[in-house]
């Protein structure tokens, strides 16, 4: 078994009287590729801007990558990559303004830097766009682009919320050969999405429901749990005991 | 429509607003001016004429002097807007030389209040002779002797270049603030860099950091098209002029702060810069409408506007020539307001992270 990357205890948050994330304990051990399920409105966002070190918990406890989410953010921050469900790159630089502007904000140095992004560029085959504004690229290449600055400095672990927003099946599957190139290359990946066909491609996964987690196994035996066809059946009979409205 | 509260507080609210504003706040007449009187010839008919200021609704005699030397301090508190000098033997004068003369001393770094107030003055020493024509028969004359202070020309550009220049620096500096850290918010990158080692406090800094220099920049030209174009003086320290400059653009970059973490879009941010501030800045700054003239809640409501405060400085400075110890007052509350806006805003940027 690898080293355990993501440990939560009890990790809870309240806003008022509302209790967003109700006690989630879990492992997320290294190279493993998580999915975190969950309707809109379950708590998915909250959860993960915890462990990001974004929003303090109300109580509960969590590790990420070694540090704590109360009062080691900073190095937390590190040791992570992010990319949202909204386009995360500045549209209005170039390809490699971007990813020059990302690998400095988290500390490389010149030299990593022309390396890494000769590396990056070839990968991904935008030897044409190194100097085309990102506006101009297709939605596909944003988010294989985004995700791709977003491991640049070899985090150990990367947040993905909802990456696949929007794309077309063929980019997905594109953009899922990154993500197992990624875990492959040693690095954790946790990922939210609505795609049950994706959630397939997870090594295990947790489906959130009203803040709690329901349900957390590898999706063959979560199927074989509710004897259910699909991760589809399983998510819908699990999301339906939802007492909460979505947002 | 009935449930769109915001477009029907636009459509019904503005224009209550708007006519009881135009009609009441804004007028163009001066009612209770302060002005000081310099009586050195203390005779019945200086006297008298001091009698029919205090009289008339125009004027409130604040106090009178002893030396026509305190006029200008009077002045440069900035309460004070007209003094008025009777010369010594002004009654003996009039009696036996049957003419005097009066001499009337307006604060001309607001060129149209001074016009409006000698005009006043002017009149009611020109009622007083009449009567006195009535009385006896011989031709009395008394002579008014007006002097333009700090702006003798009556230049219109000495009064709107430092109104342009509030205008223009707020505008700027609140607006390029406010939409650009929404923009982050709206694209996504701000949560981006959130994530990322990025201590949250030098992020906001450098983005606010280029405004600052691009709207001394701004400031700059303004100043030098003034000067060379317009023949606006700098008669103050252009050093002095520069720093609270600065500190102005500062203020006015921290309430694009605060704007920043209430609205969520670059509409609102721009809305809110744009409209919110624009209208009010134009009417309580003092530059179109004096806010002497206003209303008591509007003039309290006045003293909120940074606007209101860096405009009595630039005049301060530019037109009246003063030194820092006449302005340290618009230096204390602005670097005040700064520090309450910052306040605010870190407090709930910090809010909104947790």
């Amino acid at each position: 078994m690898n080293e355990v990357v993501i440990k939560t205890d009890k990790l809870t948050k309240r806003f008022g009287d509302f209790t967003a994330v109700d006690n989630i304990t879990f492992d997320v051990s290294q190279s493993e590729i998580f999915g975190f399920l969950g309707a809109n409105g379950a708590g998915k966002t909250t959860a993960m801007r915890m462990l990001c070190g974004l929003s303090t918990p109300t109580s509960g406890d969590a590790i990420i990558a070694g540090f704590d989410v109360y009062n080691q953010t900073e190095n937390i921050k590190k040791n992570i990559g992010y990319m949202s469900q909204k386009f995360s790159l500045y549209e209005d630089l170039t390809v490699i303004e971007n990813i020059h502007l990302f690998g400095g904000i988290y500390g490389l140095d010149n030299y990593q830097l022309k390396n890494k992004t000769d590396e990056l560029i070839e990968k991904l085959g935008l030897q044409g766009e190194r100097n085309k504004l990102v506006a101009s690229l297709p939605l596909g290449w944003k988010q294989k682009l985004a995700f791709s600055v977003a491991i640049l400095h070899q985090p150990k672990i990367v947040f993905l919320d909802e990456p696949t927003g929007g794309v077309d099946p063929i980019t997905r599957r594109q953009f899922w050969k990154l993500i197992y190139d990624a875990a492959n290359q040693g690095i954790t990946i946790f990922v939210t999405t609505h795609y049950m066909d994706e959630a397939e491609y997870c090594n295990r996964v947790s489906i959130m429901v009203d803040g709690k987690i329901e349900a957390l196994d590898t999706p063959v035996k979560l199927k074989q749990m509710f004897s259910a066809k699909s991760m589809d059946d399983v998510f819908l009979r699990l999301a339906r005991k939802a007492q909460r409205t979505s947002d | 429509m009935l449930r769109d509260r915001k477009t029907l507080l636009i459509l019904f609210g503005l224009p209550v607003i708007q006519i009881l504003l135009f009609g009441f706040a804004l007028t163009n007449e001066i009612k209770n001016s302060k002005i000081v009187i310099c009586d050195y010839s203390k005779d019945d008919y200086s006297r008298m004429i001091i009698d029919k200021f205090s009289a008339n609704g125009n004027f409130v005699i604040k106090e009178s002097l002893l030396n026509h030397l305190q006029i200008e301090s009077s002045f440069k508190k900035g309460d004070v807007k007209l003094a008025v000098v009777f010369p010594a033997n002004f009654g003996n004068d009039l009696l036996h030389l049957n003419q005097a003369h009066v001499q009337i001393i307006a604060d001309a770094s607001d060129p149209n209040t001074a016009n409006i107030l000698t005009a006043y003055a002017t009149n009611i020493i020109m009622d007083y002779q009449k009567t006195l024509y009535e009385n006896l028969n011989l031709p009395y004359h008394i002579g008014t002797e007006s002097r333009m202070l700090y702006n003798p020309g009556l230049k219109g550009a000495i009064n709107f270049v430092p109104g342009v220049m509030v205008l223009i620096l707020m505008l700027i500096s609140v607006m390029m603030t406010s939409v650009s850290i929404v923009r982050e918010k709206e694209y996504g990158t701000m949560e981006i860099l959130l994530v990322s080692p990025v201590n949250p406090f030098l992020l906001i800094v450098s983005k606010v950091i280029p405004y600052l220099f691009l709207s001394l920049i701004n400031f700059t030209v303004i100043v030098l098209l003034s000067v060379t174009l317009l023949g606006v003086p700098v008669n103050g320290s252009l050093l002095l002029l520069f720093g609270v400059s600065v500190l102005f653009i500062i203020t006015a970059l921290s309430l694009g702060l605060l704007i920043s973490n209430i609205v969520e879009t670059q509409q609102e941010a721009i809305l809110i810069s744009l409209i919110g501030l624009m209208v009010p800045v134009t009417i309580f700054t003092g530059f179109i409408f004096p806010i002497e003239n206003m209303p008591d809640a509007l003039q309290y409501f006045s003293n909120i506007l940074p606007s209101k405060w860096y405009y009595i400085f630039i005049k301060s400075i530019m037109i009246k020539g003063l030194d820092i110890s006449s302005v340290w007052r618009e230096i204390l509350i602005l670097t005040g307001m700064t520090c309450l806006f910052l306040f605010i805003s870190f407090k709930k940027f910090k809010n909104r992270l947790l």
